[in-house]
């Protein structure tokens, strides 16, 4: 069953709440309790005058079960709107990484050369490490890190998944 | 108080009260007449203030769990919110069942739960539970009131997200503090409510409703498969769904949520579908062309082998709740509204566009469903020794038909038999525990129905072993000179897993014999009831008027054949026309599967 869950493409799904205590939880919990993956969740409140916070979901499915996970999210009382970000259209996505790399000698040069060519900023540097800031979607996030490891990947934190749809059309 | 005449026209719309005399007040305003409750230390403003008031009438049960239950047979018999106090902790812990049978069920409960003070909230402080966090997944929504300012407000928003839409429990959590605290009641324009995110869908989009009346008009093999969502669209709903029905002539069938809302007596109703449904039934719904939902989910007891559910059928499903189409079985055309406007609409569609039956088709699917009806799946062997639980049930059935009587059951073979035996014509007379199967349901939920119907019949058919589980509340019962008539059909066993252990575990009975059983006369005596027991097929009528003659509470402890199984029965993992037949043997019934056997 669980197999059938995983089967299908990734879908990021944005969702619309209001503000109220617990709205993350519920959308947690509906994902747990009917056993649909989350691969990345951010959350923030993004209108501070409509109390309103968007939730961003990068799940995975075959049609029916992501048309289930649009209609579960959408069945929860606080939530203003659910978008499937990539059945509905184009859209751009974003995620942040910072990355902690411990090398001296030859390794931290390569270290920064590799950075430059993902254009990713030095944020912190000691004798012995850098913290780089690195911004983009999940695939290049994750081909820096790839080329990072060698040369003394420490620690990574990611936002996970931001995204939002192409064009004039807001959610 | 400085009274000018302006300050006491202000008055009447906004007050200063105790949030508990707010709570209060606000359940007036929402025309509540009776709380199911029990009393704790973190409620005690609130009983404070039901205490100083006439319009809301308090019933005690005697354990928070049949608060719940009495409020859903309240609420199922009347259409109306079922509303629950419970203090908080262990009070709001019990509750969690029949809150999870509420939303199963989707039956609107508001149910409120006390709090530990504020400043107290998760430091383990004495009877604290997080009880937002643990009814988060067992209710519709849920509310902590954190500001007595917002308690009006809150409670109406309970009440309109309880009851709109696809119907279901919420919880309103109150720490005492709130309770005591003063705040400012506003009494909202309650028609003109609208929620700030929540919009309930009512009318079906008419393209789709064309779309599905052609492909009625156009059936040759068609069926009606309606559900619960008929009873909570109302009794407009159902009137309009037997117009329909009359107007195309097509046969109907039912889930278990769904009886009544069509008389079952009527020549177009083939019987309950699905595990334990009629042979016609089942056999109507695998083979037909243009099979209709209406407010049915294709729960697993209704599908059976999904793979194998009605293979050649084009499915028309109508539901309030988007979730629900699409979740289980893949359907053509998905209607989301309310079932009572979608089908008013149908109704229009079909007369507009001048559609007429295809008489000849009608007449070869009405053959071929006679056929099956001739089966008459349901017969039975009443022999002069031992009474048989169908017969019971028939019996009780014929003897109460002509009064006003509304029916609860437990959970297990009894409810089986009183969903194939009893006939209901009207909806909101039948409550049973359709999705979570809670044993112990029927009797509280008998409480909370005789509450809202005084003068009538209430009857729960139950088992000896559901009986046990909630049998608190006879005292409940006695206490409200509430007199309700337990049917207790007692074989002695837990008789559906003993089936189950009997056809899928080589009868291999574990832990399902109903050992050190008490005497159900003497402990209907003990509580101030009346006992009987019934065990002579031959008087069974005068057993059964003598304990309809009786005014007060029976507890009829009904003597019947042990081992007798219930049949029709669709294995699990089988298909719908793999039923197994009275009078089959195990042996020689369609094969569970190792797949089947894990379904359940």
């Amino acid at each position: 069953m669980s197999d059938e869950t995983n089967a299908g493409p990734k879908h990021t799904i944005a969702v619309l709440v209001d503000n109220e205590p617990g709205v993350l939880a519920r959308v947690v919990g509906l994902f747990s309790g009917r056993g649909y993956n989350i691969d990345s969740l951010t959350v923030a409140e993004v209108d501070a005058r409509r109390d309103r916070s968007r939730i961003n979901i990068v799940t995975s499915g075959n049609e029916m079960i992501i048309d289930q996970i649009r209609a579960q999210l959408e069945r929860l009382v606080p939530v203003f709107n659910v978008v499937d970000l990539t059945e509905d259209g184009p859209s751009v996505e974003r995620e942040l990484a910072l990355i902690k790399v411990v090398a001296t000698g030859e390794n931290r040069i390569e270290a920064l050369r590799v950075a430059d060519i993902f254009r990713a900023r030095a944020v912190d540097s000691t004798m012995g490490s850098f913290v780089f800031e690195v911004t983009g979607d999940s695939g290049k996030v994750n081909a820096f890190i790839d080329l990072m490891e060698p040369l003394g990947l420490a620690e990574v934190s990611r936002t996970g998944v931001v995204a939002i749809a192409r064009g004039a059309d807001a959610m | 108080m400085s009274g000018t005449a302006q300050d006491s026209d202000q008055n009447e719309t906004t007050e200063t009260l105790s949030g508990a005399e707010i709570l209060i007040r606000a359940l007036t305003d929402q025309g509540v007449d009776v709380i199911f409750g029990y009393p704790g230390g973190a409620v005690l403003p609130i009983y404070d203030a039901l205490f100083a008031q006439n319009n809301i009438r308090h019933v005690l049960v005697r354990q928070e769990g049949g608060a719940v239950h009495a409020a859903e047979g309240y609420a199922r018999s009347t259409g109306k919110p079922g509303v629950v106090l419970v203090t908080s902790g262990p009070g709001a812990t019990n509750a969690v069942t029949g809150l999870t049978d509420a939303m199963m069920d989707s039956i609107p409960i508001v149910c409120l739960t006390g709090q530990v003070a504020s400043h107290l909230i998760g430091n383990d402080a004495f009877q604290e539970a997080d009880t937002i966090g643990i009814t988060r997944p067992c209710t519709k929504h849920n509310y902590l009131v954190k500001d007595t300012d917002e308690m009006g407000r809150i409670v109406h928003e309970a009440f309109y997200v309880a009851t709109q839409g696809r119907p279901g429990p919420v919880v309103i959590d109150l720490p005492k503090d709130i309770c005591v605290n003063q705040g400012v009641y506003e009494m909202p324009d309650l028609d003109n409510l609208q929620h700030k995110t929540y919009r309930p869908p009512t009318t079906g989009k008419e393209s789709q409703i064309a779309e599905a009346v052609a492909l009625m008009a156009g059936a040759k093999r068609p069926i009606f498969y309606t559900g619960g969502g008929l009873i909570n669209s109302g009794p407009e709903a159902c009137a309009k769904l037997r117009e329909l029905v009359k107007l195309t002539g097509y046969p109907i069938t039912s889930t278990l949520m769904g009886l009544g809302a069509f008389p079952a007596s009527d020549d177009q109703f083939v019987g309950m579908l699905g595990m334990h449904g009629t042979y016609e039934a089942n056999n109507a719904m695998h083979d037909c062309d243009v099979m209709i939902c209406l407010g049915a989910r294709f729960d697993d007891r209704i599908t059976g082998r999904l793979d194998a559910f009605s293979p050649g059928s084009t499915k028309i499903h109508v539901d309030v709740d988007p979730s629900s189409i699409n979740k289980n079985i893949s359907v053509d055309l998905g209607i989301v509204g309310d079932v009572g406007q979608v089908i008013e609409q149908m109704l229009a569609g079909w007369n507009k566009a001048g559609h007429q039956p295809d008489q000849a088709a009608a007449k070869d699917w009405w053959t071929t469903i006679q056929r099956w009806r001739s089966r008459d799946c349901l017969a039975f062997e009443q022999g002069k020794d031992v009474i048989k639980p169908q017969h019971a049930i028939q019996r009780l059935y014929e003897l109460t038909k002509d009064r006003d009587t509304y029916i609860t059951t437990e959970v297990g073979q009894h409810q089986m038999w009183a969903a194939q035996f009893y006939k209901f014509e009207e909806p909101n007379r039948w409550m049973t525990s359709g999705g979570l199967g809670t044993m112990g349901y029927g009797l509280p939920a008998a409480v909370g129905v005789q509450i809202a119907h005084p003068e009538s019949l209430v009857v729960d058919i139950s088992g000896e072993a559901s009986f046990m589980m909630n049998i608190q509340e006879i005292a409940t019962a006695v206490q409200y000179r509430l007199p309700l008539k337990v049917f207790i059909l007692n074989n002695r066993w837990m008789g559906m897993v003993r089936q189950w252990q009997e056809l899928l575990h080589g009868s291999r009975y574990a832990e399902t014999y109903s050992e050190a059983l008490p005497d159900f006369v003497k402990l209907a005596e003990c509580f101030g009831a009346t006992g009987m027991v019934m065990e002579d097929p031959a008087s069974l009528d005068d057993d059964i008027r003598k304990m309809l003659d009786i005014d007060g509470l029976v507890i009829a402890d009904v003597r019947v054949a042990k081992e007798e199984n219930c049949f029709p029965m669709v294995p699990s993992g089988a298909a719908h026309n793999e039923m197994i037949m009275a009078g089959n043997k195990a042996a020689e019934s369609p094969k569970v599967t190792d797949d089947g056997m894990a379904l359940v």
